[in-house]
């Protein structure tokens, strides 16, 4: 670490303020999807992205990722992280959202255990 | 222990924060992918009451706010602010568990448990998975706050307490998207 031996040493104005950034963050999502205030997918769109913003407000005023001195191997090993996180989730969505009958809402239990049976032969 | 191996003791264990990610990411996909299949029952938006999460949100957020003032306290020395604002995060964590385990046993009784649907199996192992990491982050404060009465800010009780207050933002961290996907997303928003 630096010269002087203060790791994450931030002065307290620094969780102030990210604190109520996040405050802010998680009231604004709230109400925007009380209210209904946009359509559906830009609504999903927006509130995602408050969560995101909300996340790097967090890792860098209460875990000050940003204060991290030079190999930066917590930033590295943190977006190697996010990029496994993104091919699971999105891979798995991907994937899902092929299938058939995941993709019909509609079906009664007892119409997706007949599908389940004659298309893909699995008997319970 | 000097600096150098401090630093590797709190990279160790950032590392393991990192694969928890991961973790919680298989949960996160299987809810999204599986919170339509209700079974017949009902979903998100009726089980789901967003003014309770929102209190559950805050309560967990002031408490992750609250470590970071007891760890700048314990850089600074003062044993018992550090006490008192670990104390204050220990309160507030208990009374989020609290909430959630209210909340799962109201749905529970109300016969939606997690045998009811792919959508309840989903909801109560990510959710669940969460508290229990709490649980846990409880145990752990309880007995660093012990060393820390008991010994004092010492060098290894200083290295503890700054990973204790890193794991306790990561869940602080998690639940942003529990709340946003799981309840905003997943109980409100309809198409």
């Amino acid at each position: 670490m630096a010269k002087n031996e203060k790791p994450n040493y931030a002065p307290r104005s620094t969780y102030i303020t990210g604190f109520i950034i996040s405050v802010i963050l998680t009231l604004e999502a709230y109400f925007l999807v009380v209210r209904e205030a946009l359509p559906y997918w830009i609504l999903i769109f927006t509130v995602f992205a408050l969560a995101v913003i909300q996340t790097f407000v967090q890792l860098f005023f209460f875990l000050h990722l940003d204060s991290e001195s030079k190999p930066r191997w917590k930033m590295t090993t943190f977006l190697f992280a996010g990029l496994v996180v993104i091919i699971v989730v999105f891979g798995s969505l991907w994937i899902m959202t092929n299938l058939h009958y995941n993709q019909e809402k509609s079906y009664s239990p007892e119409e997706i255990g007949k599908y389940i049976e004659e298309e893909e032969a699995i008997y319970r | 222990m000097s600096q150098a191996m401090d630093d590797k003791t709190q990279l160790g264990f950032w590392i393991y924060l990192m694969t928890d990610i991961v973790l919680f990411a298989t949960l996160f996909a299987t809810y999204i992918i599986l919170h339509h299949n209700t079974f017949g029952g009902p979903g998100g938006s009726e089980l789901f009451s967003l003014p309770f999460v929102l209190l559950e949100t805050m309560i967990l957020l002031t408490s992750s706010f609250t470590a970071g003032l007891g760890l700048l306290a314990g850089y600074q020395g003062r044993k018992q602010a550090v006490l008192t604002w670990f104390a204050v995060t220990f309160a507030l964590g208990a009374a989020f568990l609290g909430l959630e385990i209210y909340e799962f046993a109201h749905l529970v009784h109300a016969g939606h448990s997690w045998t009811a649907s792919a959508f309840l199996s989903a909801f109560f192992t990510l959710v669940g998975t969460h508290g229990l990491h709490i649980t846990a982050g409880l145990i752990w404060m309880a007995t660093i706050m012990w060393q820390v009465f008991k010994n004092g800010l010492i060098p290894p009780v200083k290295r503890r307490l700054t990973m204790l207050s890193l794991f306790w933002h990561f869940l602080d961290i998690v639940w942003i998207f529990i709340f946003t996907i799981v309840y905003l997303i997943g109980g409100e928003i309809h198409g």
